[in-house]
This record gives structure tokens, sequence and C-alpha cells, in this order.
């Protein structure tokens, strides 16, 4: 039965550890944040956050180079007389809308993002999302979702506008494999390739790259995340009657084997085709993650909490890299959908939900990992103090799902520490 | 409600950041939800500082909302000064806290923590960053400097440098080297590098130096009534101002404003005959009001420019921008939406950009070469080696600064007289930067001259004039097209703009060869 999912591990996995739970200071980015992907993702659509000029400014920052080239988001900046009376702030926005839409022909899906500031004042943006779509349909789809930090962590930003997307789909009860998550273009075309050879489809993606490529979903639409951070999609998908595959993320060979093999046992795909698919890819990947991982190998590594991929990634360095979580922080855990990399994931570890900044510094200190992965606000810090960082936020925004990305996957790891062997032990600051 | 693509300033809340994290022994406690904790990677990427800033955030949640909010920030309080027992604590809130009226300062005030608790009273709605960070130095001198005696030697304060700040840590260096040199020594130097306890002795100066009006002006103002020390109005940045600046020094302590100059170039470095091509350049310069101020009279009277047109984003300081202006015979541009700010280097099409990183974005775009004179920066603005804007070295580094972007004298003409050479072409760049020449294409269609792209900022389809703007406008014929392509990219926008206004003020409805010289003659300098 080589198609089954491998047992669990016959230690347990991590699945039943216990979990320590935080509260206090986060370091962490909120779901604006991922506007800056996901405004290249869907490119007929335009990202309009109703905030304050300091949501303006972290998508300018976080976007880090300033990503001038005509950028597909904005934001309506709330000001004082916005926040006297709501009637005002509607008339605002529409006023606002209708110019963006004039000037910008091209922009068929406009999300309105709520913030921090605009869920405080209790501005209705889904009303406001229903007026506009009437006023603009149908060359525009107006939908709204919150990036609001009092609501979502960063990569949760993404989640959230897929999942303001779901109601929408039209229904079909065609028998459909839908993938899930923003991918980049090039690792998506691998993706579709792998299943297409595995002769697998129709297969659908969400986010699709223009709206006239919005899948459908309805009973019989199956449907495999590509990124652990989907909650509410994985929610407002199974509402709408589509059924999830659960499987490992497609991180490493080992992982996008696990989860080709649970796509391709729905699907009916006998062993000598999923053998005779994956055989090449896999080899490649196994050599290319060899090259990395000798770096990695015995040394140990502390994740703070950031994006969600930190299970995942945590069972690929464990598994493929040989290394040893010392604790594995993650902003949220959601067992339907991190459960699989859980089973894999080698007891041992603390896996820790939410954070106490200070506190786990404290920890992280006190455990002296050879390799931190760390924001940015962190990672200078951590580095004048000595320790080897990954800041976490490049794993979200190079391409490092699936087979042929999964040697770049552990370079990203073995890179810091190969560096700092390279400048010796002292540190500049 | 005001649509913005990129902003020239941050809330007022990262100011009052810029000042804890200038300084040393301060701590500040937020009032913020998640996710304004990414304000740390200003200061950790793109400053490079080696450790956080000294900022705890309450990070409240939407569930937070209904209940306690307020222990929730006694709690960060109390625990921030337990960890990391700062001689001074500033308190406040960011945009989102504004709106639930905690009373950051009243809250701190009844822990009765036992060293001073500044609370600090920033409207994110109306104000900005460099506003942020000019009231919270005020506050903190306010509450800490008290009038003292006199130093025995003449010393002074030097006031407005902050973390993040354009060049700053150089500055101060470069302003305490100057100063030594008439006998000056500094007392303090802050917000940067100061702590609570050294502002509380500024009093003991017999002086202020005011470096950034934008980040310390308040303070300046406060210190002159509170401890009666007067303070400079001139900013020395370029010659003549370092050495206006020197004589107002001298006005203030009675020393001799002449020091040695030795190590100046500037002024033999631009009259050196390699520079005049640099004669009549005509630069548009934009940023803060301080830096644009003293960029316009270093382009205009120390390196030969013509300055076309110059603004700035802070409207604070709208005032003495106008004034500065109408001295060099234009109009200001005085906003905060880069987009207006686009449109004018767009109409303008000057040979330089001397502005900010967004200024830098825009010339990259329209092919206009961008000297960075100030905030907003990047991780580029903030080099290894010392590069100061004021005093002589700063002139100095001014001078190599803003003629790197340009085109080499000598390979301008060349690139004039050859311009169609396959290896030698202007579309390669200037020979002095990194990027790789290409080799000219040769074209498909030999009349097919496509004009270069106008920039998609969606400013560009104004209401009304949508899908008619070509309506009326005059035609280049095949010809004129090709002439126009012989001309040296870097002035080349500029001719095919005053070719068609040109022609547009006389109803010329096709520009042939004859036309472009004609207006090439009209508009000759």
């Amino acid at each position: 039965m080589s198609l089954d999912l491998p047992p669990t591990l016959a230690s347990g996995g991590c699945r039943t550890s216990p979990v320590l739970k935080e509260r206090g200071q986060r370091e962490v980015f909120c779901g604006l944040t991922g506007i800056i992907w996901l405004h290249r993702k869907m490119q007929d659509a335009f990202f309009l956050v109703v905030g304050s000029r300091t949501c303006a400014h972290l998508l300018q920052a976080a976007a880090g180079v300033m990503i001038f080239a005509e950028p597909r988001f904005g934001t309506a900046i709330l000001e004082e007389k916005d926040l006297a009376g709501l009637a005002d702030a509607n008339a605002e926005l529409d006023r606002e809308v209708a110019r963006l839409l004039s000037r910008r022909p091209d922009i068929r899906q406009l999300f309105l993002v709520g913030s921090c500031p605009s869920e405080v004042i209790k501005l209705d943006l889904a009303r406001a999302a229903e007026r506009l779509s009437g006023m603009h349909a149908p060359h525009v789809r107006v939908y709204n979702y919150s990036g609001s930090g009092i609501e979502t962590t960063f990569t949760q930003g993404e989640d959230a506008c897929l999942a303001a997307m779901v109601p929408t789909l039209p229904s079909t009860t065609a028998r459909e494999l839908l993938v899930v998550g923003a991918l980049p273009d090039v690792v998506e075309d691998q993706c579709l390739s792998l299943l297409d050879a595995l002769g697998i489809g129709p297969v659908r993606m969400l986010p699709a790259r223009r709206a006239t490529d919005l899948p459908a979903v309805g009973p019989n639409t199956v449907f495999a995340l590509v990124q652990p951070f989907l909650g509410d999609t994985h929610a407002t998908l199974t509402r709408r009657g589509a059924r999830h595959l659960a499987a490992p993320f497609p991180f490493g060979e080992e992982g996008t084997t696990l989860w080709l093999r649970a796509v391709a046992r729905e699907f009916g795909v006998d062993e000598a085709t999923f053998d005779r698919v994956t055989a090449a890819p896999r080899a490649r990947a196994l050599k290319a993650i060899a090259t990395q991982s000798a770096e990695l190998r015995g040394k140990s590594v502390f994740f703070f909490p950031d994006s969600q991929l930190e299970i995942p990634l945590a069972r690929f360095l464990a598994r493929e890299c040989g290394m040893t979580p010392i604790e594995v922080g993650t902003p949220y855990l959601h067992d339907a959908l991190h459960g699989p990399d859980l089973d894999l994931l080698p007891a041992g570890p603390t896996i820790s939900e939410g954070q106490d900044v200070e506190k786990q510094l404290d920890r992280q200190h006190a455990a002296k990992p050879d390799l931190t992965v760390c924001g940015l606000g962190l990672a200078n810090p951590l580095e004048a103090k000595g320790f080897a960082t990954k800041w976490a936020i490049e794993l979200v925004f190079t391409p490092v799902h699936f087979y042929e990305q999964a040697g770049d996957l552990a370079g990203l790891f073995s890179r810091p520490l190969r560096r700092k062997a390279l400048l010796g032990k002292e540190v500049a600051q | 409600m005001k649509l913005t693509l990129w902003t020239y300033e941050g809330p007022p809340h990262v100011g009052a950041m810029r000042v804890a994290t200038g300084m040393k022994g301060l701590h500040y406690v937020l009032h913020a939800p998640q996710g304004d904790t990414y304000a740390d990677l200003l200061f950790t990427m793109i400053e490079r500082r080696g450790h956080r800033p000294p900022v705890t955030y309450t990070t409240f949640q939407a569930r937070d909302l209904g209940g306690d909010t307020a222990n929730l920030f006694k709690d960060a309080a109390r625990d921030a000064y337990a960890r990391f027992k700062p001689q001074a604590m500033i308190v406040g809130a960011s945009c989102t806290a504004e709106l639930i009226q905690d009373d950051p300062g009243g809250l701190t005030e009844a822990l009765g923590l036992p060293v001073p608790v500044i609370p600090l009273d920033l409207p994110s709605y109306q104000r900005k960053e460099n506003f942020g960070a000019d009231e919270t130095f005020f506050q903190i001198v306010k509450t800490l400097a008290k009038p003292m005696a006199r130093s025995e030697a003449i010393t002074c304060n030097l006031i407005g440098a902050t973390a993040l700040g354009f060049r700053h840590r150089d500055d101060v260096a470069e302003v305490t080297r100057l100063l030594s040199l008439m006998g000056i020594t500094v007392n303090v130097s802050a917000p940067l590098d100061a702590t609570p306890a050294d502002i509380a002795r500024m009093g003991q100066a017999h002086f202020n130096v005011l470096l950034y009006p934008e980040t310390g002006e308040t303070a300046a103002r406060h210190l002159e009534r509170a401890c009666g020390q007067p303070y400079t109005k001139t900013v020395p940045i370029g010659v003549g101002a370092t050495r206006d600046f020197l004589h107002e020094v001298a006005g203030l302590t009675g020393l001799s404003a002449a020091v040695d100059e030795s190590g100046l170039r500037l002024p033999w470095w631009s009259a050196s005959v390699d520079s005049t091509y640099l004669t009549g350049k005509r630069v548009f310069i934009f940023g803060d009001a301080t830096h644009v101020i003293a960029a316009a009279r270093i382009a205009a009277t120390e390196i030969g420019f013509t300055v076309v047109g110059m603004g700035c984003f802070n409207r604070e300081f709208a005032r003495p921008m106008r004034a500065a202006a109408k001295a060099h015979g234009v109009e200001p541009l005085i906003t905060d939406d880069y987009l207006e700010v686009e449109a004018e280097i767009e109409r303008l099409q000057p040979e330089l950009i001397l502005g900010t990183q967004m200024e830098r974005h825009i010339g990259k775009r329209l092919g206009i070469p961008c000297a960075v004179i100030s905030s907003p920066v990047h991780v580029q603005d903030f080099p290894a080696r010392y590069s100061p804007q004021m005093g002589f070295e700063g002139a100095n580094v001014i001078f190599d600064t803003w003629i790197h972007p340009l085109v080499m004298g000598l390979e301008e003409h060349l690139l004039t007289m050859f311009r169609e050479d396959f290896e030698f072409h202007d579309a390669a760049g200037a020979s002095h930067h990194g990027a790789k020449a290409v080799a000219r294409a040769e074209p498909e269609d030999a009349g097919g001259f496509t004009p270069p792209a106008p920039p998609v900022g969606y400013l560009e389809k104004e209401e009304g004039e949508q899908g008619v703007a070509v309506l009326g406008e005059p035609v280049w014929a095949a010809a004129a097209e090709r002439e126009l392509k012989k001309i040296p990219f870097f002035v080349r926008g500029k001719a095919k703009r005053n070719t068609e206004k040109y022609a547009a003020d006389r109803g010329v409805a096709e520009i042939s060869v004859e036309t472009l010289y004609e207006a090439k003659a009209h508009y000759a300098r």
C-alpha cells in the first residue's frame, strides 16, 4: 500500500504534545501585509485599505523595496472628520472608489480591506462592498475582508481574503480538484504540470490570476491547501460542500510526495504512474537538499511565530535536513491543517502558540540555538548578540514549495550558517 | 478620507519612536494593536540597528476591546519598567488606541513608578511623523531640562538628531568637529545618543545649535524661554550656509568665525573646468523643507545649476519654503501627494532630481537621474562610510553625491556626437554606473519610433480627459520621430515636451523635423 500516508511516528509525533499558549507583546505583522503578494498574484485586483496613516506606512515598510511599479493597492486614510460621523465616511469611500475605478478601468476585482481603526469605529465595509458592487457591477466585483491587527496575524490576511471570495464563487457539481493558496507563478505552473502528468484534472486554483479564471465550487469539489494558514478558507469551502484532502504541506521532497499522494489516492492514480511521474523530480529534490543539508545536520533551530509556516518547516528541517527543533512557535495552531505535519514532527520541541516576545527571547537566549527563525524586527538584534538568524518573511516571499524548490528551501536555512562561518566568530556590533 | 499610495511621513507615534530609539535609557510604552510592531523593522532593517527599539507594545486584540484594555496597558507598563529599568518612560497611543481613549498617561501615573513618566498626546488623524518626533522631544525636554548654572567653558547643545534620520549620525560628528575648531565643546547632543540624565543637564550649555528644525524646533524654542539659551537659525548644509552658521555662532559667543577650511574641496571641484558642463543643468528639488532650502542654495550658487522647481512635503514649513522658492524665482510645490510630485517632475523634465527615496523611484520611471537629499530614507541612505551633509565635509559629500548620477562631462559630449554608435549609444546609460551596457537592437522598422511609455500612475487620466487625451494634440511625422531619437536620452524627454508644447501653441498639427529645430531654437537658453 505504498499510496497510503505513512503511519504516525512510533514516538507519537507532536500532535499530542502539550502546547505552550502565550499572551503578550507579539512581534508580528498584521494581515494587511498579505496585500504585498496578493496584489501581484491577482493581476486585475486592487486592494483598498480603509485605515490610517499607520496602515499606509506599514505597507510601504513591509514592501521593503517600495515597489513603485504601479502598485495595485492603496490606503484610504481616515481623517479627523471621518471619525466624527459614519454617513460621511461612507460617502467619502464611495467617492474615492469611483475615482479609483475611473482611473483604473483594468480593475475587475476590488477588495475593501478593513483595518484596526475601521474595525474600532465599526465602519461596515461589508455593506459598503455590497453597495459598491451594485454601483460598479458587472464590470467590477467588490469584496471586503479584514486585515486588521486586532483580528489577523500576517498570513491570515490571505486567508481572510480568500475566505471572502468563496461565498461568491459560482456553484458546480463537477468533480474538480481545487488547489488553494497563493503560489508564485513558477511554482503554480510546476504544481499544475505534476498534477497533469498524474492525469488529475480538471484542476482549479484559488486565488486565480484573473477574475475570469475564478473557480466554481460545490459538493463534488475536493480541495488541497498549499499554504498552512488558510483555516477560514478551509471552513468556508467546507460550508460550500467541498471536501478537504488533509496532507502534509508540499515543502521538501517528503512533504511534496505526501501531498501529491493524498491527491493521487483521491483521484485513483495507480502506483506505477505515481512513481513514474515523481521519480525524477524526487531524485532531483533529494540531491538538492543533500547539498544544503550537510551544513544543517545536527544543528538546532528555534522558531519565533510569524507566518504559520513554522510547523511544516520544522517537519522539513527535522526529517529531511537532520536539524533538531528546540521550540516551534506559531501564531495559531489548526489541528485540521497542521495535524498531518505535527504527526510527522518528532516529539521533543516545545510547541508554542501565540507570543509574549520578551519571555520567548529569554527562552531563546537560554537555549542558544544554532539557528533562529524570526521576524525582521528581531533578526539584526539577535545577530548582534551572536545568533545566526533566518528572517522569516523571506520564506513567504521566495518560491519554496514542491520538488524543484526543495533545495532552495534548505538553502534559505543553510545560508545564514554558511555566512556566519565565512565571516568568522567576531560579530561587528 | 484621502487615497494614498505612498507616504512621505509615517504616523506621529513613529516620530516618537525615532526619538525613543535614538536615545538611551528611555523606554516607550505604546498602546497599540498587533501589527504596529512593524515599525521596529524601520530601525533594525533600514538603519541596521543592532538592538530592538526600546518600545513595548500592548498588543490588544479584538476580543479585548469590550473588556479591559486599560489593565492590559497597566500590566505592560509595569512589566516594561521591571524588565528594562529605564531612567524615564514615555507613554502614548497609536492611531487605533487613540480611538479607544484609555488615557495611557493617567493609567501610568496611577502605577506610581519611581521614574519620570512623560505622557504623549499625538493626534494620529491630524498630524504626522515629524510632528510626533518634534512634540515628543519637546515633552521630554520640558519635563527633564531645568535652568542651571552655565558651564565654565563655552558649550552648546546639538538639537534635533534622531534615529532613522537622513545622515544624522554623521552630521552630529561633523558639526561637533566644526564647533571644536572655534573652541566650543558640545554639552549634550539630543535626542540621538542622549540619556534622560543628559537631557536634565542641557541647561548648562551657553546656546543651542538647532540641526533639524523639523524634529527639534519646539524644544529649541522652549529652551530659549525656559533656560535662556539662544539657538542658531542657520542650518550648516553647503559652503555658504556653513560659513553663515559659523558667523552666527561667532555672534552668539564672541569667538572668531575664522576656521581652518583646508579640507573643503567643493568650491574648487565646482570651479575646475571639468565641471563646466554642469552649468545651468535644470534641477528639481523635493524633500523636507530644511534640506530642500539648503539644497537649492547649493545648486544655484555653489554648483551652478538652474533650480526649475522645488517643494516640500511638510506643510508646517510652508512659509520658509515659499520664501526660498520666491528667491529662486519658482512656484513652490507643497504637497504630501507623491503623484502630484511625479506630475510636476514630468511636466518640468529636469535633468536632475534632488529628492527623497520617492523621487528616486519617480526618476527611475521617467529616466531622470536622481540624488537623495532628504528623508524618507531607505537602507542605502545609511552608508557604512562617513558621509555627513553638514559642514565642510558635508559639502564635499554633496558635490560627489549629486554629480554621480549624471553622465560624465566628456561622455556627454561624445554621446551627443556619436549617439548612433551601436556600442556607445545612449540607451546603455552612464558608463560609470553598474548596470550592464546593452548593445542596441536594430529597429525592426526603421521609422518605428516608439515614444517612452508614459508612466502609468493612475493620476494620468483625470476625469473628463479619459479617452480624448490625443484629440487636438500635434502628431509626430516619421522623420521627426527619428530625429527626436537622435537627441541624447538625458535631454530627449525635455525636447519632446518642448516641441509638443511649441507645436500646440502654434496650432501645428504635424511635427516635422523643422518644427523640432524651431522649437529647439525657441527654447535655447
